[in-house]
């Protein structure tokens, strides 16, 4: 029982961070229909971009933390006006491969200037843990947790009650309604892509300090985010978060429970296991908009 | 002298060759390809090889994304399909070449439609989900059925051979894999001029209108995901025989974004498109090691920067041709060759 409960812990962790990354990519899908396979490489460069500030030993953690997410959003700003906005009504294939260049062009800038080497990521959270009954959890992991639960309900809040957030539930509705409603599509291209931005940053600055270390490998957390999307809905706020809980609490039981049987690894594909069968039964998700089509 | 798009024959619009000039530039440049042994270094037969080995996955890929409008991203599960079934054949049965390449293609092509049967109800980015999923349930199932893959460490393979001639270096493999390209190439060429390659086609365009023309749409996705995956496994069963060794390392995501870069910078859509488009992505980190290599005197940090600038030139590639030149190079070569064709009275 206890193990059950340490994995579906985990997974409840690593799902929270999850369904962040993938509301970066709803968003984003939502607002221009476009795919972003660079989202992992956005988180790793946030997580990157977090520790330089924080080695360079002047500025303090919170400080460091705000000057990472205006990083992230001023560069989700500036790629969609360079290189997203010519790809608008483009076919699906070129949609796709923009994002992959766009990946390979920031994994090469981030090897370029850190190495493939893996970084001390300084720990930000005490690390004496929390007793829970019988199971122990770091307080890293709560403190993820918690900050992933509170940005989830602001970005709520955000689209329910702001001006800004109207707009974009407008635009994802029909951009011509939005357009003759004097909303700047635009605008909103580029608010969608820094805001995908910001929230893959802060994952990686959470991922970060819960591993310890960064890498080039938490860039594969941008693909494991495409199980969560599909299981939740491509175009659903609610599906990315119930999406991302349900999607890492499977593959921690599934990796827990049959890594000793199937020789490891477990972990690494269960999720698109379950991508496939998703496709297969319920292609919208759970809660995407039902989009019917015969031929 | 030749005056713009004239034809006055079904025939004429149908031919591969438009001019006699064509086949003659083709049949001399098939020879000079032949002859290519005779000139080149070890090193260079091998980039030619494996240019030679992506022109038939290229045009494999290109005939289900570029033709037939379904994207894949499962090319490089494909590729292992067919390296690893070649393995298993010479190693355990000890079949040649002549059976292996083949079959090799047969049980990638089963595969394929195994992982194309989604394609009925999903399509667009759905399907380059699907596909995706496939490709790392495939890399799985690869690392740990280790009695037939051999898991991490990977699997040799004996060197193929005709009759007691071992070919054994990439200067003598070079005929064998250039032969297969050039007839796997002429086949693509011919598939879209038949009734099935027309389909295809017409899938990509409109799949409703397709249907209403009597198309049956899933039978001809399905065939269309067996063709292309039956050249990706041909391409995965030479590229066995060249590398004599394959493992998991060789068959990464990184290789079906290759693939995809090449089919979108050759030209979608394009059987030229995608033998310009092997070229240029296999030719790029050749290229681009020469270059690191002749500047190493003067920038000395340049060559530990080589792995990270080979993905960044590649990314750069990709964006560039698709913000400005989104139908690729053999587009380009067709406006170079109207140029030419009507100079200097291009007006």
């Amino acid at each position: 029982m206890n193990f059950f409960l340490q994995l579906a812990i985990n997974g409840v962790v690593i799902g929270s961070i999850y369904a962040l990354v993938a509301l970066g990519f709803v968003i984003i899908y939502k607002a221009s229909g476009i795919i972003n396979f660079a989202q992992g490489e956005f988180l790793v460069l946030g997580a990157y971009v977090c520790l330089a500030i924080l080695s360079s030993g002047r500025v303090p953690v919170v400080p460091a933390f705000f000057l990472t997410l205006a990083f992230s959003a001023v560069l989700g700003v500036l790629l969609e006006r360079l290189i997203l906005r010519p790809m608008i009504g483009e076919p699906v294939i070129s949609v796709i491969m923009v994002t992959f260049g766009l990946s390979n062009i920031l994994r090469a800038v981030v090897q370029g200037l850190w190495g493939t080497d893996t970084r001390p990521f300084p720990a930000l959270f005490p690390s004496t843990p929390v007793m829970f009954g019988p199971v122990p959890v770091s307080q890293g992991y709560l403190w993820s947790l918690g900050s992933v639960a509170l940005l989830l309900i602001l970005f709520s809040t955000f689209f329910r009650y702001s001006r800004e957030g109207i707009a974009m539930r407008a635009t994802a509705f029909s951009q011509q309604v939005a357009l003759s409603m004097g909303i700047s599509v635009k605008r909103i291209f580029a608010l969608s892509w820094s805001i995908a931005a910001i929230v893959s940053a802060i994952g990686g600055v959470l991922l970060g300090s819960i591993r310890g270390g960064v890498d080039g490998s938490l860039a594969f957390l941008g693909l494991k985010v495409v199980p969560v999307t599909i299981l939740g809905g491509l175009d659903s706020i609610q599906g990315a978060i119930v999406g991302g809980l349900i999607i890492g609490v499977l593959e921690n039981l599934s990796g827990g429970y049959l890594d000793p049987l199937l020789g490891g690894g477990v972990k690494e594909v269960a999720p698109f296991i379950a991508l496939v069968l998703i496709l297969m039964i319920r292609p919208y998700g759970l809660f995407g908009k039902v989009h019917i089509e015969r031929v | 002298m030749r005056t713009g798009e004239f034809r006055t024959t079904y025939a004429a619009d149908m031919a591969i060759f438009e001019t006699p000039l064509a086949r003659w530039s083709l049949g001399v440049f098939l020879v000079l390809l032949f002859l290519l042994p005779l000139m080149a270094t070890n090193y260079w037969m091998d980039v030619v090889n494996r240019i030679c080995i992506a022109v038939i996955g290229a045009v494999g890929l290109n005939i289900l994304t570029g033709f037939t409008g379904q994207v894949s991203m499962g090319n490089a599960a494909f590729l292992a399909v067919g390296a690893y079934s070649t393995s298993l054949m010479a190693n355990r049965w000890d079949l040649p070449w002549m059976v292996t390449v083949p079959i090799a293609g047969l049980v990638t092509a089963l595969v394929g439609m195994v992982f194309g049967t989604p394609s009925l109800r999903l399509k667009g980015l759905y399907l380059a989900m699907a596909t995706l999923a496939a490709h790392f349930i495939v890399e799985f199932t690869v690392v740990h059925w280790e009695s037939v893959t051999g898991g991490v460490n990977g699997t040799s393979v004996p060197a193929a051979r005709i009759f007691a001639f071992a070919l054994d270096s990439d200067t003598r493999l070079f005929y064998l894999i250039a032969s297969i390209a050039v007839a796997l190439v002429f086949f693509a060429k011919n598939l879209f001029r038949t009734k099935v390659g027309k389909a295809f086609i017409a899938i990509r365009d409109q799949d409703i209108s397709a249907e209403v023309m009597g198309v049956n749409v899933y039978k001809h996705k399905l065939l269309s995901f067996g063709v292309s995956s039956f050249y990706v496994g041909v391409a995965g069963s030479l590229l066995a025989y060249q590398a004599r060794i394959i493992s998991p390392e060789n068959f990464p995501l990184s290789v079906a974004i290759d693939y995809l870069g090449m089919i979108i910078i050759g030209g979608l859509g394009s059987i030229l498109g995608s033998i310009l488009g092997a070229i240029f992505i296999t030719l790029l980190p050749e290229l681009l090691r020469l270059l690191t290599g002749a500047l190493s005197g003067a920038l000395p940090g340049l060559v530990q920067l080589f792995a990270s600038l080979r993905i960044g030139v590649f990314g750069l590639a990709i964006v560039l041709f698709l913000i400005f030149e989104p139908d690729g190079l053999a587009a380009r070569w067709h406006t170079i060759k109207n140029y030419w064709k009507l100079y200097p009275f291009s007006y």
